[in-house]
């Protein structure tokens, strides 16, 4: 019995110490991992979408919770002007969950750019929303706050040919950004003068 | 002290120079060598938790009690492959993208509990280091040159610098898994080749 009380306090003391080295070195490591995830997995798309901005939206960045849910808003800074913000939705492809990063003008409502970020769509077809750059720019220019479709659903964006699904994903995942940015347009300009002042 | 130091070192090198001689741990050593970066970066994680793990294990070898000897052990290999995985997606990214899984899996890399049990847990501190530091280096050294073989092969680059020039077709057999067995094979073949002189 003695000798069972000390075996098991032998991998109980292990564990601990193990546990607390991981917690420490976790927690000085975890600022960093966060922006390395966002810039390496986020990052491009961010990029790409606010080319010409004069400040690094990767930094400088918004945590709004809402609800359950938590948003990162990413502001790109325009001539001087703090008046855009990009975030990510999600919408329903042919091969699951597409991330979709739409950057949007505050003033206007205007989207300033889209990009595909997370996918698993058919490689060469489907996947062709992430490279194809013709297909995402027909959204730039456009309010957000439209209602978004392909074209065979009587909507205004020309489908990928052969991905009528994976099409119909970006245009949700951009409904969905619509609806949270009427939803969160008070609170985000709100936040982005706090932050200012 | 110091000689045999050198011995248990150099043995890593050669005489028992994992997976060639040592046939252990060959899941990461198929799976990663497509790459001479993915086997460079493989190997030199692996290093760090053999040294790292030899040299506690070796510490704490008179107080683990030898009933839950295994379990400690994985205790204290898996705290710093933990260690290992976060740094590395703080500080290398992009290799932690590619490496994956395999990070997580050295845990359950044979040659780590291996060394523990066979070396480390019956040895000095510094005898365990060198072995640990020789067996490692070892590992890094077997990788890169299966990585360096299947590279050039099925993908015509080193350090993805092409070397062949635009006419080469690259053999892509030799970076699929089968690919890696046949590769693995040739490699110890020619090894006990040269061992048996």
């Amino acid at each position: 019995m003695r000798e069972m009380l000390k075996l098991f306090i032998a991998v109980v003391v292990f564990s601990c110490l193990s546990g607390g080295v991981l917690a420490a070195i976790q927690n000085v490591t975890k600022e960093r991992i966060e922006y390395q995830q966002l810039k390496f997995v986020k990052g491009p798309t961010i990029k790409n979408i606010m080319e010409g901005c004069s400040n690094d939206p990767l930094i400088d960045r918004l945590r709004i919770v809402d609800e359950a849910r938590e948003m990162h808003l990413f502001i790109g800074e325009f001539e001087g002007k703090r008046n855009t913000v990009a975030f990510e939705t999600f919408g329903k492809g042919f091969g699951g969950a597409m991330g979709v990063i739409v950057g949007v003008n505050l003033e206007n409502d205007e989207i300033i750019g889209v990009g595909v970020t997370t996918h698993s769509e058919t490689p060469g077809v489907g996947s062709k929303a992430k490279t194809d750059p013709d297909f995402t720019a027909q959204f730039k220019g456009l309010s957000i706050l439209d209602p978004f479709k392909v074209k065979t659903d009587g909507g205004q964006i020309d489908a990928l040919s052969g991905a009528t699904i994976s099409s119909r994903g970006v245009c949700g995942a951009l409904v969905e950004a619509g609806e949270i940015y009427k939803k969160l347009k008070p609170t985000i300009i709100e936040k982005m003068k706090e932050k200012q002042g | 002290m110091a000689k045999t130091a050198v011995q248990e070192f150099t043995k890593g090198l050669w005489a028992e120079i994992p997976p060639f001689r040592l046939v252990l741990g060959l899941c990461p050593v198929l799976a990663v060598t497509k790459t001479v970066e993915n086997g460079i970066g493989m190997g030199v994680a692996t290093t760090f938790v053999l040294i790292c793990s030899n040299i506690l294990i070796s510490l704490l070898r008179n107080v683990i009690p030898k009933k839950v000897r295994i379990a400690c052990f994985i205790v204290v290999i898996a705290t710093f492959v933990t260690v290992v995985e976060l740094v590395m997606q703080a500080f290398a990214y992009p290799l932690f993208l590619k490496l994956g899984i395999f990070i997580p899996l050295i845990v359950v890399n044979c040659i780590v509990l291996g060394r523990a049990e066979a070396f480390a847990a019956k040895n000095g501190v510094v005898a365990s280091f060198a072995d640990g530091l020789g067996i490692g280096v070892g590992f890094t050294l077997s990788l890169t040159a299966l990585a360096i073989v299947r590279e050039i092969l099925g993908n015509g680059t080193f350090y993805d610098i092409p070397v062949f020039g635009p006419t080469f077709e690259p053999f892509s057999f030799m970076v699929q898994a089968p690919g890696a067995f046949v590769c693995l094979g040739l490699m110890l073949c020619i090894m006990n080749m040269l061992g048996k002189k």
